[in-house]
């Protein structure tokens, strides 16, 4: 990884207490956002999120990132793959409510299967 | 061979009995009735793993049909006889769906993944291409037994061999299928018209691939490049000549935008000599001379386009857009190359499809549940129908089309 995206990742660390958390988002543009996760992230990243052109996203992968990292590539996206900056549709504290909800709400647990 | 009288007369008589005593009491799809398929199709209901199953004539819905798995991304192609449909799921599963009794006629999971198929000019074959894990897979159509497996087997930079995620399966003429393999940058054809498959593999083709189109007349595929300004032009009557780079660096150096959405090159749009493309991560649709596949006009557009399509008779070129300009259709007149109406069907937009001579165009609003359906000569709304997160709408006249 590159300097600047480590540096740009500490901003992000550090910018954020500042700014409002997710928990002050309505219920409206919650559940605007889930809509979004499912069906328009789910272009790409299956509305099931068990992957297309981009890869599957279960819960347990997305604990192996810290929620300040998945907000920084949902703002971000990832330079030289398919994944595009979403900054100037997502505020902060909407990226963060993703990045979370990827993290503990999400409605695919693993790919693992027993 | 002329038939005999006697014989005609058995045939009827035998076609008569059929008709009185076989299954025409069974509650079918459409009605008792005897009926022909051309005026039917399939629209895609993603959330539930669905089908609508609808008539273009009476603009209604005759039912809903589930169990296709995963449907967030599906396409569907006809059989020869447009009496099934084959529908391909996000999940791997290819299904027949049986239009006249809207049963499922057979169904297989062929993959983790995929994205997409083709049916083969014969009829006979039925591919699917598969993003895990990565390849072709045919099928013969009548039983969906395995045919033939392709991995899309690829070297990368390290020497390794991985398998790319297959993107852009379109029948050509000679009973072949070619598809680019996206993280590759190649394009390949299997060849299906003798005892055994031949695939024939053109590398370096420009860098990911993300979709592609074949001409109406099977002649050029056009693969869409998303990791470079420019699409690769296979002209496969002479395929001996390699990849052509087309409409390179169109857009000047010029920073794109976030591309949200994959635009999508099924169908070709084509106006007289004019060939019209979705520029990826730009409010542009992209004009090209089909003569020599030199840029000839970028029109400017609400949003970044999806699919591009024209009227069956191109007169006019319909445009979708990617999140979040998702609200609203472009309607583009192809002699004068300008936005002439923009429509606002309902909420993500995802999907269109003409009748088969392109009186009425319709059009999946998937947050409205709705399709919408318009006269697209005077843009009135003409019908609104229920569907559940609808996405892909597919007519069946697409069975008598190349690359459809």
């Amino acid at each position: 990884m590159t300097s600047p995206v480590l540096r740009s990742l500490l901003f992000t660390t550090l910018a954020l207490p500042a700014l409002a958390g997710a928990d002050a988002l309505g219920p409206e543009r919650r559940a605007e956002l889930e809509t979004l996760l499912y069906q328009d992230c789910g272009s790409c990243h299956g509305m099931t999120l068990r992957g297309g052109l981009g890869p599957a996203l279960p819960r347990d992968r997305m604990q192996g990132f810290s929620p300040e990292a998945l907000t920084h590539i949902i703002r971000h996206g990832i330079p030289g793959s398919a994944m595009p900056s979403w900054k100037a549709l997502l505020s902060e504290a909407e990226a963060r409510w993703i990045a979370d909800h990827l993290r503990t709400d999400n409605r695919l647990e693993t790919l693992q299967r027993d | 061979m002329p038939l005999s009288l006697p014989m005609t007369r058995l045939l009827a008589a035998a076609g008569l009995a059929l008709f009185t005593t076989g299954p025409a009491a069974a509650e079918t799809a459409t009605g008792s009735e005897l009926r022909g398929t051309g005026d039917l199709g399939v629209v895609i209901e993603r959330a539930s793993g669905s089908v609508a199953l609808v008539d273009t004539t009476r603009r209604e819905v005759l039912r809903h049909v589930g169990g296709f798995g995963d449907l967030s991304h599906a396409s569907v192609k006809f059989s020869r006889d447009a009496r099934y449909a084959f529908v391909f799921g996000r999940d791997g599963g290819l299904t027949k769906l049986d239009l006249l009794t809207g049963e499922i006629a057979g169904r297989v999971i062929q993959s983790g993944n995929s994205i997409g198929g083709a049916i083969s000019q014969d009829g006979r074959f039925v591919a699917v291409g598969n993003y895990e894990p990565g390849g072709v897979k045919v099928f013969d159509s009548e039983t969906l037994a395995l045919v033939a497996d392709v991995p899309a087997d690829y070297e990368k930079a390290d020497g390794s061999i991985a398998q790319a995620k297959v993107v852009g399966v379109v029948d050509a003429p000679g009973n072949r299928f070619v598809f680019s393999l996206f993280e590759a940058g190649e394009i390949w054809t299997l060849d299906m018209s003798g005892d055994e498959p031949v695939l024939d593999k053109h590398r370096d083709v420009g860098q990911e691939p993300y979709d592609a189109l074949i001409s109406g007349n099977g002649r050029y595929y056009i693969a869409g490049l998303f990791g470079e300004d420019g699409m690769a032009l296979l002209d496969l009557w002479h395929p001996e000549k390699g990849v052509e780079r087309i409409l390179p660096g169109y857009g000047r150096g010029e920073e794109r935008l976030p591309v949200y959405k994959m635009p999508h090159l099924e169908g070709w749009a084509m106006a007289g000599d004019l060939a019209f493309f979705p520029a990826v991560g730009r409010h542009e649709v992209l004009v090209a001379d089909s003569d020599n596949w030199s840029l000839v006009g970028r029109i400017p557009v609400q949003g970044q386009p999806i699919f591009v399509m024209s009227r069956p008779d191109e007169r006019q070129v319909w445009v979708t857009f990617a999140h979040p300009d998702n609200g609203r259709v472009q309607v583009i007149d192809t002699q004068t190359l300008e936005v002439i109406e923009t429509l606002e069907p309902g909420e993500s937009i995802l999907h269109k499809e003409f009748t088969p001579r392109g009186e009425h165009i319709w059009i999946s609003a998937r947050d409205s549940n709705q399709v919408v359906v318009y006269d697209t000569r005077t843009f009135e709304e003409l019908a609104r129908l229920p569907a559940e997160s609808p996405s892909g709408i597919f007519f069946t006249h697409r069975a008598h089309q190349i690359g459809l």
